[in-house]
């Protein structure tokens, strides 16, 4: 692994693209875990005295219509949008690497069958989907952490599947199996490992599209309740004085689209560090 | 041929049916459900029986599902939030979603394609690192942000009012005021819809060009002597071309998602919206049949860019 490793990060490092969004994400992820000591006032702090107030030297990024400062409110915001992110995508992985791993292994109707669901499920507008079972279960950052999740695992499980049905074939398969190597075992330790290099780059890409959805949702009012900061919601609560304090508009929505495009930029990057068939006349 | 179309519509089927019961299942079967309401020890005995009588509750599982599936076939499903058929209320609203999104998705191709194929054909020169990142860009902006910027723009710019499908004082005009008066009012959310479609699609054309401009056909077009005009835009392009058919099947749903946001703020009169609010208002019957539309109508889409792609592409049909 240490050649490959080596090599990984020198196709990685010529993205210039994709090393300024690893630096973003870092800085967004210390932001993050060091909200509580950056912000200058509690988040959830109201002064009616000082609402709608533009950015000025006292409030970063102005108040909002009770008071709070919206700096702060943003700051405490970046752990919404990553923890939803992450944890989501990480269920989305693991479900999504459960069939395909399954599927691609066993192959037969096994296979059949699981691509059969897959494609039910594929079927389904995400959002929608989305949107339904958050409202039936009611809105929490929870639950809307495992309903992206067990609805964005298709398109891992279809590469996993593709991976594992030719790694399937290869000698190190056929060699473990004739060794007596248990089935789960095989696949544990001998397939995956060697199987997961397009994860990586879905994984990354998904947190993105999570975040997004997680912004849509707080937005839509399904998502983070208020009083609690979420970029989404705080989009929303501005919504009706647009015209009078635009800070309210643009500084949620500058974050989130800051932050998914690093997230995004960091998945093209790896995409293109791994994948060899694009590379061009550099 | 034949054989090719029989067995993707028999697999059709079967998805179909397997819609239809993990619609029913998701929505009836979730906590929140009307089903759970009979569980709750508040409300009393006689609703209660009432409830299960009117939405055949005190069924079993399979029956309720089949007389689930009867009603939606018949129209007979009602909403319940005013009692009106479901059928009636989406076929009003339909059309408007489907014209928004007809002129999104024309917006997306016309638009996206030749930027992907001038991407290519200009490889890591500035223009194509300006198209890319200008794609990223594209892909990454929440749609309802940009959404509110416009519109803010656009009123502090114009004056003139951007939401609905129509302004409200059209009485008087004249025809072709009417006619502006609409696109105008189109021009906007069809563009946000369309942002995020062509930044992905002039993408995706771009890496499959990029791919086929590395074959060996092409090197053999080259060595014969043909101009590179025709070897790029007459032979790359139209094999480049062909899995993009198979994207068409795909944007159908990511359309009819994003119309929810982007209807609802607009106030776009289409199913989006009815969606939206039947969610709001915890109105099941139209929910459950929204989403089972939809998957049908993505189910659709994607068997018709099937059969396209193998006209298209002989290889499909035998392999």
């Amino acid at each position: 692994m240490g050649v490959q490793s080596k090599l990984f990060w020198r196709y990685f490092k010529r993205s210039r693209l994709g090393v300024g969004g690893v630096v973003i994400i870092m800085i967004i992820f210390l932001i993050a875990a060091f909200a509580s000591f950056l912000a200058p006032y509690d988040p959830g702090k109201t002064d009616v005295s000082a609402k709608l107030k533009p950015p000025s030297s006292r409030n970063y990024l102005g108040t909002d219509q009770l008071g709070r400062d919206i700096f702060s409110r943003m700051l405490h915001g970046s752990r919404v949008s990553l923890s939803v992110g992450f944890v989501a995508v990480a269920i989305s992985i693991f479900i999504g690497i459960l069939v395909g791993a399954v599927a691609g292994y066993y192959s037969g109707w096994i296979d059949s069958l699981l691509m059969r669901f897959v494609d039910i499920m594929l079927c389904f507008p995400s959002f929608f989907l989305i949107l339904t079972v958050v409202a039936l279960l009611g809105p929490s950052i929870f639950n809307i952490m495992v309903v992206i999740g067990i609805t964005s695992w298709m398109g891992t499980s279809r590469f996993v599947r593709a991976e594992f049905l030719s790694l399937r074939e290869r000698d190190f398969t056929q060699a473990a199996r004739a060794l007596g190597v248990k089935d789960r075992r095989i696949i544990l330790r001998h397939i995956l490992p060697n199987a997961l290099a397009p994860v990586f780059v879905t994984a990354t890409l998904k947190v993105a599209s999570a975040i997004l959805l997680e912004a849509g949702l707080s937005f839509l009012g399904f998502g983070v309740q208020p009083p609690a900061p979420s970029w989404g919601n705080i989009l929303t609560e501005g919504r009706t004085y647009i015209f009078d304090a635009w800070w309210l508009t643009v500084f949620p929505g500058l974050a989130i689209l800051v932050t998914v495009l690093s997230f995004n930029l960091v998945g093209e990057g790896l995409r293109d560090a791994l994948d060899p068939r694009l590379r061009g006349r550099r | 041929m034949a054989s090719f179309v029989l067995r993707r519509l028999f697999q059709l089927f079967i998805t179909l049916v397997g819609i239809s019961i993990i619609s029913w299942v998701i929505i009836t079967q979730a906590p929140g459900s009307p089903i759970a309401l009979t569980l709750d020890p508040k409300v009393s005995p006689k609703i209660i029986e009432q409830m299960m009588k009117n939405y055949d509750l005190d069924k079993p599982i399979y029956q309720q599902y089949a007389l689930w599936l009867k009603k939606l076939f018949t129209g007979k499903l009602y909403s319940f939030k005013d009692g009106r058929p479901v059928m009636e209320k989406i076929g009003e609203r339909i059309w408007n979603t489907l014209f928004l999104n007809a002129v999104a998705t024309l917006i997306i191709f016309s638009l996206a394609i030749p930027l992907g194929v001038f991407s290519a054909r200009r490889q890591y020169s500035f223009l194509d690192n300006l198209g890319t990142f200008g794609a990223y860009l594209g892909i990454s902006i929440p749609s309802f942000w940009l959404a509110y910027l416009l519109i803010l723009a656009t009123v502090k710019l114009f004056g003139y009012p951007v939401l609905g499908m129509r302004s409200f004082v059209t009485e008087d005009f004249t025809t072709m005021e009417i006619v502006m008066d609409r696109l105008w009012h189109l021009m906007l959310p069809s563009i946000i819809l369309a942002i995020g479609g062509i930044a992905g699609l002039s993408r995706y054309t771009r890496s499959s060009m990029l791919e086929v401009v590395r074959q060996d056909y092409i090197r053999t077009a080259k060595a014969k002597g043909l101009p590179e005009e025709t070897v790029f835009y007459k032979h790359a392009l139209r094999n480049a071309l062909l899995p993009i058919i198979t994207i068409f099947g795909f944007l159908i749903p990511d359309l009819i998602g994003g119309s929810i946001i982007m209807e609802s703020v607009f106030a776009w009169p289409g199913i989006g919206r009815l969606s939206y609010q039947a969610v709001l208002a915890r109105d099941y019957p139209v929910v459950m049949t929204i989403l089972t539309i939809s998957a049908v109508l993505t189910l659709i889409g994607n068997f018709v860019a099937d059969i396209l792609y193998a006209v298209v592409d002989p290889r499909i049909r035998y392999g």
